[in-house]
């Protein structure tokens, strides 16, 4: 049993908004759900399945089925942080294959910078009742410092540099001064980001995302539906997930998840790593970028840094252009979950639909992985392969 | 130069993590051995993280160890070094790096158990270079 082939990704939507000061998040689903199903030449009523995670409001997919006005017969809200919705694509072709149902639409939204939530530098507690909490809350673990532990773990082990972490934002840069709608769109140089001020050793301002809000949302149909339907039609291959956590005790801060997703994912769409066009690769920070591209077999593992030095995640002239956007770097991290931008580039891309100054040219075949949690620690890594029909 | 020190918020013991408190409270860092299958945790858990067996019994840690990985966390007002110390014993442990020069500090770096008091709880184990 596999998914290859059985359903087919019809319909993308990426919120133009950065800052929705005059939106709810419910409000924000809506019109991601409204914006894929339209992209897509479906309605409403066509939608049977529904996919949310842990930023949907209330009881997640029956708040939103109720403000929506959706009448399902599938619905799965797993949660793997900003890894949910690479993760939803993979399930929501699971439940297609097995005729559970017929167009599965999956949305993430989210309003942090409205709230004026301090994503990356702000301890998060998620209550007494939560395991991991009194062991690790009263020592300030942020986004940004536990992301900082593996940078500079991998740095220690591998001699990986600032500067190399770098050239992850400076590609991002390249791709996002073409998007009209990026948060930033100024390219910057390596000096820029290792001369930008340090949040967390060794992580500077500019090697972390933005923070945004707005959202995304994706179709996914039955081939039949596909076959129907005017819009390109992007083939999901195959999909891996998997969650990696402290092991007990065994923490191993240099390799994440991906060394368990990437390859279920290679092997289910029958392609390796040399046949991937384009990435879009979770960048919550330059060096989750890093670290997964060596987990899913680009490059040597200790390798990443020279792999990605040098402008080679920049398209047209790098070796393996990546998050054509801009990526959460530059362009967008809506509802601090960067999964379902991932997708909606890669999608672009098969498509022919990037502009025209980082579309990759005989885009075949692409890869969009998310990371969700904390780099490395304990977090979700899930990889999607799709291809051009 | 001794750095300053943030308010560390206090944990909240549960019954099963009971005795890692109580042993912070008397100077004493902790940690849990199977006995079924040999290996050492942390965090305590009552059924083993590795074969699920429930003989599971605390032993005090020596509080010797080296630091796995740090990030001395800057835009704060009070800034602060978080790290894993891996233990003698074996596990690695979310900790801080306290009384130290936060600009000399070294993965590798051997470093010993002092316990911090918290807001209005048990203190926690943090660790100063040895
Ligand atoms: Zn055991």
């Amino acid at each position: 049993m596999t998914i290859k082939g059985k359903a087919y990704i019809a319909g993308v939507y990426e919120h133009p908004t950065r800052k929705a000061d005059d939106k709810s998040l419910a409000q924000l689903h809506a019109e991601v759900a409204r914006g894929a199903l339209e992209d897509a030449g479906l309605t409403k009523a066509d939608v049977d399945g529904y996919f949310c995670a842990g930023d949907a409001p209330g009881l997640g997919a029956l708040s939103m089925a109720d403000y929506m006005g959706l009448k399902l017969r599938h619905m799965d809200t797993t949660e793997s942080g900003g890894s949910s919705y690479v993760i939803h694509v993979a399930h929501a072709a699971e439940a297609i294959a097995l005729g559970k149902c017929d167009v599965a639409l999956i949305t993430l939204a989210g309003r942090p910078r409205a709230e004026g939530m301090a994503t990356g530098t702000a301890p998060r507690n998620y209550g007494a009742g939560v395991p991991d909490v009194p062991f690790e809350f009263p020592y300030g673990p942020t986004v940004v410092n536990m992301y900082a532990m593996a940078a500079m773990r991998h740095m220690h082990q591998y001699g990986t540099t600032s500067q190399q972490l770098a050239w992850i934002k400076v590609a991002a840069s390249h791709h996002a001064q073409h998007n009209p709608q990026a948060l930033l769109r100024e390219v910057v140089t390596v000096d820029d980001v290792v001369n930008s001020p340090i949040i967390a050793d060794p992580l500077h301002r500019l090697d972390c995302c933005v923070i945004t809000d707005g959202g995304g949302a994706v179709v996914v149909v039955r081939p039949e539906i596909a076959k129907r339907l005017s819009r390109p039609p992007v083939k999901v291959l195959g999909a891996g997930e998997a969650p990696k956590h402290q092991m007990g005790g065994k923490i191993d801060l240099t390799y994440c998840g991906a060394v368990w997703s990437g390859p279920a994912a290679f092997a289910e769409a029958g392609v390796k790593p040399g046949d991937v066009k384009y990435v879009s690769i979770y960048d919550s920070f330059t060096i989750t970028v890093l670290i997964t591209l060596e987990d899913l077999g680009f490059c040597a593992k200790g390798q990443g840094g020279k792999f990605v030095a040098d402008g080679n995640l920049i398209a047209g002239t790098g070796r393996l252009p990546f998050n054509t956007d801009g990526g959460g770097l530059c362009n967008n991290h809506p509802a601090n979950r960067g999964g379902m931008t991932k997708v909606i580039e890669a999608v672009r891309q098969l498509r022919g639909e990037a502009h025209p100054a980082v579309q990759v040219k005989n885009c075949d075949v692409a890869l969009a992985h998310g990371t969700g949690g904390s780099l490395a620690t304990r977090h979700g890594s899930a990889t999607v392969i799709m291809g051009r029909e | 130069m001794a750095s300053a020190q943030r308010t560390i918020p206090a944990p909240q013991p549960t019954p099963e993590t009971q005795a890692f408190w109580d042993g912070t409270a008397a100077g004493k860092l902790m940690y849990k051995v199977c006995t079924a299958c040999g290996q050492p945790h942390h965090y305590p858990r009552p059924l083993c993280p590795y074969c699920f067996s429930d003989r599971t019994e605390w032993r005090e840690a020596s509080g010797r160890g080296t630091i796995y990985s740090y990030s001395v966390m800057r835009r704060v007002p009070v800034p602060y070094a978080i790290a894993y110390v891996t233990l003698e014993e074996g596990p690695s442990m979310m900790t801080n790096i306290v009384d130290c020069d936060l600009d000399a500090l070294r993965v590798g770096q051997p470093v010993r158990v002092v316990f911090t008091p918290t807001d209005g709880g048990p203190p926690v184990p943090t660790f100063t270079p040895a």
